[in-house]
């Protein structure tokens, strides 16, 4: 991935879905789903930027290049 | 051969007693997109796909054992000591009239596991196309888990397996690279 193609790397995305006035739900506003960096990376690079092994194993990978952590999007709405 | 390590791959804590979340954690444990059927897919796909990635499909299932033993941990803990009441309150009677608290390999909304949720084309291109579609269709259940879950310690280990998913993504991905590359070739764009 180079520099430009970092700055609009994005690991979520969202689309406003439509909503009729004879939809019965409170309209849920924005939809979105998740675009994690295996997408992007390609063919893994040698010599990618290493977390120290005891923060590796929490955190289930070794590369902070793929490590994405993951949150309820929809939590806000309430 | 397998050797076994007594311990899990990442501790699983459970703050809350809730059997609706097991309910729920049940769809990896023995859904279309769970851990058996990752593990069973890609063990069994590996006779019969090229030397170069014998050995990826090889770990990769023998992890997702691991992960299937992390989630029976969880909805061992979620349901340990609930009375039938509190099972049927959380909409587990169904299952209690049949396996009182014990494990079963099916979805959550009770369907049994079925060899059907697997396949094995033989055609290697195929074959890990499907293994990366079922990694992300692991993850998203993952994330559908996790807006669920107001549990934060059993958040934390099901972020821990969404992660492991991203990987094992990521190394079928490369995989297929290493497939397409014309063998010896010089590489010239």
């Amino acid at each position: 991935m180079d520099e430009r193609e970092k700055s609009y790397f994005t690991r979520m995305k969202s689309y406003s879905p439509y909503h009729s006035p004879f939809d019965p739900c409170r309209p849920i506003g924005k939809k979105f789903y998740s675009t994690p960096p295996n997408l992007y990376i390609g063919f893994q690079p040698p010599g990618m930027e290493q977390f120290d092994p005891h923060t590796a194993l929490r955190k289930g990978t070794l590369w902070p290049a793929f490590w994405d952590y993951y949150e309820n999007p929809y939590e806000a709405k309430g | 051969m397998w050797i076994y390590e007594k311990k899990l791959q990442y501790p699983v804590k459970v703050s809350t007693c809730n059997p609706t979340l097991a309910k729920y954690l049940i769809e990896q444990y023995g859904g279309a997109d769970g851990e058996l059927a990752a593990a069973l897919r890609y063990l069994n796909q590996r006779y019969t796909i090229p030397d170069k990635v014998v050995g990826l499909l090889t770990d990769i299932g023998t992890e997702e054992f691991a992960h299937l033993e992390m989630i029976a941990t969880m909805i061992y803990k979620l349901t340990k000591d609930a009375t039938p009441q509190q099972l049927r309150d959380a909409g587990l009677g169904d299952h209690y009239a049949n396996h009182d608290g014990a494990l079963f390999y099916h979805n959550a909304a009770g369907v049994p596991f079925t060899a059907t949720y697997i396949q094995a084309k033989g055609d290697p291109i195929a074959d890990l196309y499907e293994d990366i579609a079922a990694e992300e269709k692991a993850r998203a259940t993952y994330q559908w888990l996790i807006d669920m879950s107001d549990d934060p310690d059993l958040n934390d280990g099901l972020r821990f397996l969404r992660e492991r998913e991203i990987i094992h993504s990521q190394r079928f991905r490369e995989a297929v690279e290493i497939l397409k590359e014309e063998r010896d070739k010089k590489k010239i764009f």
